[in-house]
Formats: C-alpha cells, sequence, structure tokens
C-alpha cells in the first residue's frame, strides 16, 4: 500500500542536506508552510538556497530561517518588504547572496523545471537591468529574454487537505506557488490542515496530482484556517 | 489652478476602465482606482497571487491571512471568483488577456518606456515583484503620477534615467495636471487641469507636447 503520510514533521524534513536548494512555498506569510521551516531549523541543515517570492516577514517562518544563518543564497522577486529586517541586515552585511528574478520569471522558470524545458524565451524584463547579459531572440517581431529553469532538490509546502497518494488541494490564495513548486522539485514535501481518505477528494477538484508529491504531514494548528 | 488630487486622478483613471475589463492595479497608488470604478459596470480585478474577481477589504474582523492582495493586504472574493496558482497568473499577464494595468511611476520616457522598480542607488535593496510582467503584458497600460517629484522635476522625460521596467509599454498617463495619451506621433494632451494652459503644462515638461483635446 503507497502511503506518503509521515506522522511527524521531523520525518518530514529528513534528509535535507546541507547544500541543498529549497524551493518554499507562500506570497508573504499566506501558504508558507512555517511549521515545515520550524522543522527545518530545527533539522539543521545548512548553506541553503532558498527560492521564495520574498525573504521573510517579521521574525519567524523563512525570516527565522535566514535568522539562523542557514540560507546561502535567496533566489526571489520581492526581497524589501516593510517587515523584512532580517534579510535587509543580512543583505547589507553581504551575508547573503541575492538572485532577483522578476515574478513572473519566477513562476516560469519553475514551471520550466517542472515540465521539463530547456529553457523559455520570454518577453518579460527584455531591455532591462535584470536581462543584461542574456541571450535574447527576436520571435514574430517581438523580443525575447532566454530564461533556464529552476530546479530544486526539495520544496515545502503548504496545501489545505491531503491524502495518502499526496493528491492536494489548496485554500484561497495560500495557493500561488505550491502547485508549480510541487512539479520542479526532486522532493516534495506538503504541509496539510487534513489528511482525508483515499478518495474523499474530489477527482476533478485535485490541484496538484500526487505524482508529484513525496511526504504529506499533517498540522494541527493550521487547521484553524480551515473554515 | 486646481491639481487633481490623488482621489481625483483614481476616478478620472476609473471612467477609462469599461464594462468587462479584466484589471489588475499596482500596489500603491493604483489601488485607489478600485474605490472610483462605477458600480453599473461589472470589472474583473486581477492580483499577481492568483485571484480573479477580487472584491473589498473585509469588514473588521472577517480578515483572513489566506486571502490577501498583492500588497498583502486581506481583500475579498466575489460572487464568481477564481483562485489559481501562480503559473497561471503571471500567464494571464504576460500572455496578454488583462486589459488594462495601472502601474506607478518614477519616471516615464516620450517614448513609453517605464521606470517604476529601482532607484538604482547602490545602497538601495532591489526588489521587482511583477512590475514587468505587468509593464509588458497587459493590452493597455496606463501610469498614474504626480506630474512632478518632491523636488519639481518633471516625471515625464525624454529617455528615463532610472533603471527601465518595460520598454514602450505605457499608452497613457494620468497626472494631477493632466492626461496625457502615447502615440506613434508624439505626446498627445487630451486632458489638462482647470486653471492651467497647454503652454504652461509645456513649461514644467522637458518633452514636446501636442495639444490634442477630447471631449470628456
Amino acid at each position: 500500500m503507497i502511503d506518503k503520510t509521515v506522522t511527524s514533521l521531523e520525518a518530514a524534513v529528513a534528509g535535507i542536506f546541507d547544500g541543498a536548494t529549497v524551493m518554499i512555498g507562500g506570497f508573504g506569510t499566506a501558504g508558507q508552510p512555517a511549521e515545515l521551516i520550524d522543522a527545518l531549523i530545527a533539522q539543521g541543515a545548512k548553506d541553503l538556497t532558498i527560492v521564495n517570492n520574498n525573504a521573510g516577514n517579521g521574525e519567524l517562518g523563512l525570516a527565522a530561517l535566514l535568522k539562523a544563518r542557514r540560507v546561502r543564497k535567496i533566489v526571489c522577486s520581492f526581497p524589501r518588504q516593510a517587515d523584512s529586517q532580517v534579510f535587509d541586515a543580512l543583505y547589507r552585511a553581504g551575508e547573503i547572496e541575492l538572485e532577483l528574478v522578476p515574478q513572473g520569471h519566477l513562476a516560469v522558470r519553475i514551471q520550466a523545471a517542472g515540465a521539463g524545458l530547456g529553457a523559455v524565451f520570454t518577453p518579460t524584463g527584455y531591455g532591462t537591468l535584470l536581462a543584461e547579459g542574456k541571450e535574447t531572440r527576436e520571435i514574430d517581431g517581438r523580443h525575447y529574454v532566454l530564461e533556464y529553469p529552476i530546479k530544486a532538490d526539495f520544496a515545502l509546502i503548504k496545501a489545505h487537505r491531503g491524502d495518502r497518494w499526496g493528491n492536494l488541494v489548496y485554500r484561497k490564495s495560500a495557493r500561488n506557488f505550491g502547485p508549480i513548486m510541487a512539479m520542479a522539485a526532486t522532493t516534495t514535501i506538503a504541509q496539510v490542515s487534513e489528511i482525508v481518505p483515499l478518495g474523499a477528494l474530489d477527482p476533478e477538484a485535485i490541484v496538484t496530482p500526487g505524482i508529484f508529491v513525496k511526504r504529506v504531514v499533517a498540522v494541527a494548528g493550521s487547521a484553524a484556517l480551515a473554515a | 489652478m486646481n491639481k487633481w488630487t490623488r482621489d481625483d486622478i483614481a476616478r478620472r483613471v476609473a471612467q477609462d476602465i469599461p464594462e468587462g475589463a479584466y484589471v489588475n492595479l499596482g500596489i500603491g497608488l493604483p489601488t485607489k482606482v478600485a474605490n472610483y470604478l462605477p458600480k453599473d459596470r461589472e470589472i474583473f480585478l486581477h492580483s499577481e497571487n492568483g485571484l480573479l474577481g477580487m472584491g473589498p477589504a473585509p469588514a473588521p474582523g472577517h480578515e483572513d491571512p489566506e486571502l490577501i492582495n498583492a500588497g498583502k493586504e486581506p481583500v475579498t472574493l466575489l460572487e464568481g471568483g477564481a483562485f489559481f496558482h501562480h503559473g497561471d497568473s503571471f500567464a494571464m499577464m504576460r500572455g496578454g488577456h488583462l486589459d488594462v494595468c495601472v502601474l506607478g511611476a518614477f519616471q516615464v520616457s516620450a517614448s513609453g518606456d517605464l521606470a517604476n522598480w529601482h532607484t538604482g542607488a547602490p545602497d538601495a535593496i532591489p526588489a521587482v515583484g511583477g512590475a514587468m510582467d505587468l509593464a509588458i503584458g497587459a493590452k493597455q497600460v496606463f501610469v498614474m503620477t504626480d506630474h512632478l517629484t518632491k523636488t519639481g522635476e518633471c516625471k515625464i522625460v525624454e529617455r528615463c534615467t532610472y533603471p527601465l521596467t518595460g520598454i514602450g509599454c505605457v499608452d497613457r498617463i494620468y497626472t494631477d495636471l493632466a492626461v496625457i495619451d502615447i502615440t506613434p506621433r508624439g505626446l498627445e494632451v487630451i486632458e489638462i487641469v482647470e486653471g492651467l494652459s497647454f503652454e504652461a503644462l509645456q513649461n514644467v515638461t522637458p518633452v514636446p507636447l501636442i495639444h490634442a483635446p477630447r471631449a470628456a
């Protein structure tokens, strides 16, 4: 019997190694798998490359991982926010590397990795600082920039409900990067508010089919959001 | 002269958004446009983090941390609204599916180049978010901005000196002094704030303007 559910957060993040590239879902704190991140901090992996839209908010979750000095490099679109003080201090001290990526590039490069594409030509950013030095091409009279996939060893994502095959549904705007990151990582680990029996998720409504998911862990407490 | 207030500009932009339009309002000043959309039109607001049919802020006490807008503020979803992932959301932008986006600006050039993401200052932490995708993706790109900076420099320039967000992407500029279309013929001033002459507007704008008033 296939059972991708694990019973502890510790088991969920087992095997994340030093130097790994780890995608972390979320847009700000919506959809950020805070409990998996806490488990990763406790697990101890360091020298990580993190892929996220932002660079941490306040002192919890991703910000706490940065504060614990586990992150060598962050790939993101919008690091600077009113409450990104942890990242700001590390960046100004030269203690974290930043790869700044337009948000649509972040999405499409993650999708390219998940879909097995070698690269994509995208019109976004053509002629700007963020396309400097990159290959370009004119196609049908429009200019495009060549962008390469972003792959990861692990993806930590937050979904709403999951089953033992790894099928997932999400909740409201917490969906954001979850479904595409799940496709782009070798090992995708999902925290869910509730694990439901096989067959309980409407097959017409499953957003992430289980093929993209290796481990599912239920997190008590995020059930407060289940209403 | 009665300069338009930010709410006046937002109200003016809102008039130009037609029934049925799919619209993204950039963070900051453009979000004010939502307050003035005509109630008799159905207009679909898109938010980059995966919403279509975004509604207004919830009543106090009804905020949901998993239902937010691009500025990470709590919002609501209208009946008929939808959630989707970031790949689809940016395909809507990049793929030309949005009718209108409204953005703020540091500078706009005479040929419609936009600079709105980075001052280029050496100590600034750069952040770009979805600005570059919005700038090049929507069928029409509106900019709303003060005409002059706090120190009196015009934001409409021959060439942007700040790092660009997109090239030749802006269609119309709404400032506190005028509404200006960027056309192959040049910058056509279609409306001017009451009490300001075209000559006076030209005097504070360092690129040639064309007087092309249109009946409102």
